[in-house]
């Protein structure tokens, strides 16, 4: 290599520095004034630990369903939120802050939620949002704890006299856009060569009000939000689910990736509370079952002298003890929200204990 | 400007120091000005790049080739869940387009009808056509899209009721129900392309006939049939070539099928909502900007028409409207550019719009940030070119000084 190419040895460096400096106070200056969108994202993807920066600002900003989807996250007439999903939310508070109320509620409609979790606007998604391969890579979130063992299902009206989903050959189908109900939709259809219509709404409200007015033979989503659809009807008598559940729609909370003290503060919430059915401590028995003596009781409740789980999860020690006064068991949740207790009367299902023939189970807690 | 200025004193080198320099501060204003725009959009860049890569989420146009794995209803394009998602933004352009060049046209119209309506001095017509321009205009759009979607086109009669209708009239071949306006398709056969010529033949027949009267008008003052014969050109040569080649068209009647009629043409409710609202939504703006467009055009000039013996509607239509749309067409750009963006809420009704298959997309694929710098170039080119072309219109209608 010629000689006038090499590079000058230190007085070049100095202005290198100098120049690196300059630069570095230009690209101040213009961040500055660039401002708003792209910085938005800057500023919460520069840090990665989520559990500080909820503790230093003292709430959960929790992204939730803006639709009101009664029993997993809706709004009652005194605006104060219940659900499934909204118990998540205050079980994570409960746990953080020994304080459920301590939870701020983003309402999100399908299309919005991830760019509102990707954006660092809310803490954590727990809006009955589906765990699947692309969500957890391909938009950069973490899934782990399950609140809820779905399918996609169909209601149609019961006039129509279909009993299945394989008669629906020819239909106009309502649907919400931006859901894995979507494409699974479109691979029912297609896997049993069967045509359909499709008639896509961006907001579940429109959707629901289009099928309520006949403009579709059959709705599909997931199958409880079926339920919980079917009684927004005019008449809900004259709908009817069918029996055919046509995926896997594992509901759970999505955290950003490559935080996984968060990730284990929420998930870990999760299990508390089945871990709580499991160990039959109720909302009602909890301080009683703090006397037990049975360890794996003691440990779970931070009884035990030198227990030190909650400290590494970044918890008070009682923290699973919160969680269950401030919103029972797992068990207890679902019966409120969504089971006998409520109006939407799931069965437990594939939500049940993995001892009962469910698939709700927590790792053991030690 | 700096060149200029560069320029008147080229001869004469200024007395001036470098700072104070005119030419050269210009053009060091200029630079720095690029610069920093150059900067700026080069730091937003970067620093969105970094930040997405920070946070896990893949970036570039390369998802666009995958497949798409959702079905649209609406598309007038071949399209199915195997196709690309740059497919479905295709499909989805061409819905967007054509609800709004439907738009546009229907908007103009309406728009004009009502607008020389208001200025009517028939006590009714102009009245009725107040109440319209008032109700429309000041009505959200998407409250009139609503109106139509779920106040008008939800009620009519349910596809049972059509199927009832259908076994009751077996004749019947064209249907209004809250799936749509059904109706039968044509299907062209062998040689239906020289009536499609014997059309465009006869269509620029009319054209040179219509030259040639108004030739010999001016030569002769006398006017030779025009109307008559032009429609004998446009209509009745096509369909002599029609009848002779043994009318090769037939139609695709639609049917009662297991849930929707199976067959036939289809105008969805969608679309028909939207494509209703922006229109009549539209037309209130553009009658105002008619009204005032004529009541510029001074009194006199009617007055004067009046005096050479046209008629009201010639005088209207050759010379008061002539000279209105010098005043007319800037501001009708402006809401034919509104329009076209109030098409993006189709969304709300479900009309596979760019907007709707783009946020559709957004959500399967997480590439936020490349679908709305998709959204953002469409809509601008789209514009751009709305406003180009009317823009021709209007230095080709602006007053010839001679």
């Amino acid at each position: 290599m010629p000689r006038r190419f090499r590079k000058t040895p230190t007085p070049g460096k100095q202005q290198n520095d100098n120049e690196q400096r300059l630069l570095n106070m230009a690209k101040t200056i213009v961040a500055a004034l660039v401002g708003a969108a792209v910085m938005g994202i800057g500023a919460s993807a520069a840090q990665a630990d989520t559990l500080s920066d909820v503790k230093a600002k003292g709430f959960v900003q929790c992204g939730v369903n803006g639709s009101n989807l009664a029993g997993f996250g809706a709004q009652d007439s005194a605006g104060n939120w219940a659900g499934l999903d909204i118990d998540l939310c205050k079980a994570v508070a409960a746990a953080i802050f020994g304080d459920a109320t301590k939870v701020k509620y983003t309402p999100l409609s399908a299309k919005d939620r991830f760019p509102a979790l990707q954006s660092g606007e809310i803490d954590m998604l727990a809006r009955n949002t589906t765990w699947s391969t692309s969500r957890d890579s391909q938009l950069g979130f973490d899934f782990r704890a399950v609140t809820y063992y779905d399918g996609q299902g169909f209601m149609v009206k019961k006039e129509l006299g279909v009993k299945s989903a394989l008669e629906l050959n020819g239909a106009s189908v309502c649907v919400q856009s931006g859901t894995t109900t979507e494409l699974n939709l479109a691979d029912y259809f297609r896997s049993h060569n069967m045509e359909f219509k499709p008639v896509v709404f961006e907001a579940q409200d429109e959707a629901d009000a289009a099928y309520n007015a006949g403009r579709c033979d059959a709705y599909t989503t997931d199958a409880s939000g079926l339920y919980s659809i079917r009684l927004k009807m005019t008449n809900p008598d004259d709908h009817m689910v069918l029996p055919e559940i046509i995926s896997k729609e594992p509901l759970g909370a999505a955290v950003r990736q490559n935080d996984s003290k968060w990730l284990d503060v929420v998930s870990w919430s999760h299990y508390a509370l089945v871990a709580a059915e499991e160990f039959g401590i109720t909302q009602a028995n909890v301080e009683e079952m703090k006397k037990s003596d049975n360890p794996d009781i003691k440990r779970f409740l931070g009884e035990e002298a030198d227990s030190t789980i909650g400290a590494d999860l970044g918890l008070p020690s009682d923290w699973a003890v919160q969680i269950i006064k401030a919103v029972g068991n797992y068990g207890e949740s679902f019966e409120r929200n969504v089971g006998q207790g409520s109006p939407l009367k799931i069965d437990r299902g594939l939500n049940a204990l993995w001892n009962k023939g469910g698939l709700q189970y927590a790792p053991p807690i030690r | 400007m700096a060149v200029a200025d560069a320029r008147t004193g080229s001869g004469d080198p200024p007395k001036v120091s470098l700072l104070y320099n005119p030419a050269l501060r210009s053009y060091v204003y200029q630079a720095a000005t690029l610069i920093l725009i150059v900067w700026v959009i080069w730091y937003a860049w970067s620093n969105a790049a970094q930040n997405l890569a920070r946070a896990n989420m893949t970036t570039g146009f390369g998802f666009l080739n995958s497949r798409a794995g959702f079905d649209i209803a609406q598309s007038l394009i071949a399209y199915s869940a195997d196709s690309t998602y740059f497919r479905a933004l295709q499909v989805s352009l061409v819905n967007t387009l054509v609800v709004a060049a439907c738009g546009i046209v229907t908007a103009t119209i309406v728009g004009l009808l009502i607008g020389i309506g208001r200025l009517s001095p028939n006590w009714l017509v102009s009245r009725l056509c107040t109440v319209y321009v008032e109700i429309f205009r000041n009505i959200p759009p998407l409250l009139v899209i609503f109106f139509w979607y779920l106040g008008v086109l939800a009620l009519l009669p349910s596809i049972r009721s059509i199927f009832q209708h259908v076994k009751d009239n077996p004749n019947a071949v064209f249907f209004i129900s809250n799936r749509g306006i059904y109706m039968p398709a044509p299907i062209f056969g062998e040689g239906f392309g020289y009536v499609i010529a014997a059309f465009g033949v006869g269509v620029v027949a009319a054209i040179a006939y219509t030259a040639w009267a108004n030739a010999r008008q001016r030569a002769t003052g006398q006017r030779p049939p025009v109307l008559n014969v032009n429609l004998a050109l446009v209509l009745l040569l096509p369909l002599v070539v029609f009848a002779l080649l043994g009318r090769p068209l037939s139609f695709d009647y639609p049917i009662p099928g297991s849930f929707n009629m199976r067959g036939g043409m289809v105008v969805a409710p969608e679309f028909l909502a939207l494509y209703l609202a922006l229109s009549l939504y539209t037309a209130a703006f553009i009658a105002e900007i008619v009204r005032a467009g004529i009541r510029g055009v001074p009194q006199g000039q009617s007055e004067a028409s009046y005096a050479l013996g046209l008629r009201a509607g010639l005088a209207t239509r050759l010379v008061v409207l002539p000279q209105a749309l010098r005043i007319i067409i800037p501001p009708l750009t402006s809401q034919y550019l509104n329009l076209i963006k109030n098409s993006s809420l189709a969304v709300a009704v479900g009309y596979a719009d760019l907007v709707a298959v783009g946020g559709t997309i957004l959500n399967q694929s997480g590439h936020s940030v490349e679908i709305i710098a998709i959204w953002m170039m469409v809509y601008v080119t789209i514009s751009l070119v709305t406003s180009l072309f009317m823009n021709w219109f209007n230095a080709k209608m602006a007053l010839v000084e001679r």
